[in-house]
């Protein structure tokens, strides 16, 4: 199975990359861009009796590591 | 003598072991200050070593732990030698994050809040003056009154965030140890070199005995280097701790 994570910025914390791109972006010409906010993917390669359980160890991992709950939100699918 | 060896027991050198993570940087720094500046006992301990070896207070040094690998210190807080950290915290051992420490800290959960990518997205390394918010600290009691610390940052995440409740609560309880200020003392937005939430540079845990500060006070505690007013963090350290072990006797 892999597990397919986002993981973005809470929407209180400041993201000046986010800032940045988007000011890239209109400077290129490209109209009606909005907010931009930069996060993060990963693919987790993982084994597991089943997609429920699968989704319960990316779960605990994403709370314990892969992200950091003061600053981030993540979501994630589990594709078999 | 190696720098991973403790000197043997003298109850008037305090002992002080040094965190060493694979992509640590400042861990020599810290022990020199504290041994041959200060005269104190002081060690490198690597971060496999599950043991504090009696340290009366534990240094998290500078750095770029596990190449700032997914975040900052995210990956070092489970290093093995962190559990021992999270222990001696609990039972009141004083223990000072620096820089990436400050990042381990966060990570680890011992201190709250979160550093994040500076605001200016530039990495900045540069002196920066830091006002003493709260005096009554085992990090901040030897910093005289009204006096500003002028010490050097290097850091590209130093920019401190916490949700609107934790920071009324930090500044409530005192747990802001340092802002970033001016010359003249004057927190303001220029003076920060990072974005802080209320030019945060530096706080402590609710029972004080835990502390971060982005600042490099081991990189300005000899007049050879230009300032000396970082060895004010470490004296104030080894007096709260020689405090500590005259009362137990």
């Amino acid at each position: 199975m892999k597990a397919k994570i986002v993981i973005t910025p809470k929407k209180a914390v400041l993201d000046p990359q986010g800032k940045t791109v988007q000011t890239a972006l209109l400077h290129m010409g490209y109209a009606g861009i909005g907010d931009v906010r930069v996060g993060k993917y990963l693919e987790v390669d993982l084994s597991a009796p089943d997609v429920e359980s699968a989704r319960k160890t990316i779960d605990e991992a994403c709370h314990r590591l892969l992200s950091n709950p003061v600053i981030e939100d993540y979501h994630f699918e589990i594709v078999e | 003598m190696a720098l991973t060896a403790a000197i043997p027991g003298d109850d008037s050198k305090m002992n002080f072991a040094v965190l060493q993570f694979p992509g640590s940087n400042c861990d020599q720094d810290c022990v020199h200050v504290l041994r041959n500046v200060l005269g104190h006992s002081a060690w490198l301990q690597w971060h496999k070593e599950r043991s504090l070896r009696g340290a009366d207070a534990v240094i998290i040094p500078g750095g770029f732990s596990y190449g700032d690998y997914l975040r900052t210190g995210a990956i070092a807080r489970f290093s093995p030698v962190m559990q021992a950290v999270v222990e001696f915290a609990g039972n009141g051992g004083l223990v000072l994050g620096i820089c990436n420490g400050f990042q381990i800290l966060c990570e680890a959960g011992l201190l709250p809040g979160a550093l994040i990518r500076n605001r200016s997205l530039q990495f900045r390394c540069e002196h920066v003056y830091l006002k003493t918010v709260a005096p009554d600290s085992p990090f901040t009691r030897k910093i005289p009154e009204g006096r500003l610390l002028r010490i050097p940052v290097a850091h590209g995440e130093g920019c401190y965030f916490a949700d609107a409740a934790t920071i009324r609560r930090l500044f409530a309880n005192r747990q802001v140890l340092w802002q970033y200020c001016d010359a003249k003392g004057r927190v303001s937005d220029d003076a920060s070199p990072n974005g802080s939430v209320r030019n945060i540079a530096g706080i402590c845990n609710a029972t004080r005995n835990v502390a971060g500060l982005m600042p490099h006070p081991e990189r300005a505690s000899e007049g050879i280097l230009g300032c000396e007013d970082g060895r004010l963090v470490f004296e104030s350290m080894i007096e709260a701790l020689t405090e500590r072990k005259l009362a137990v006797k």
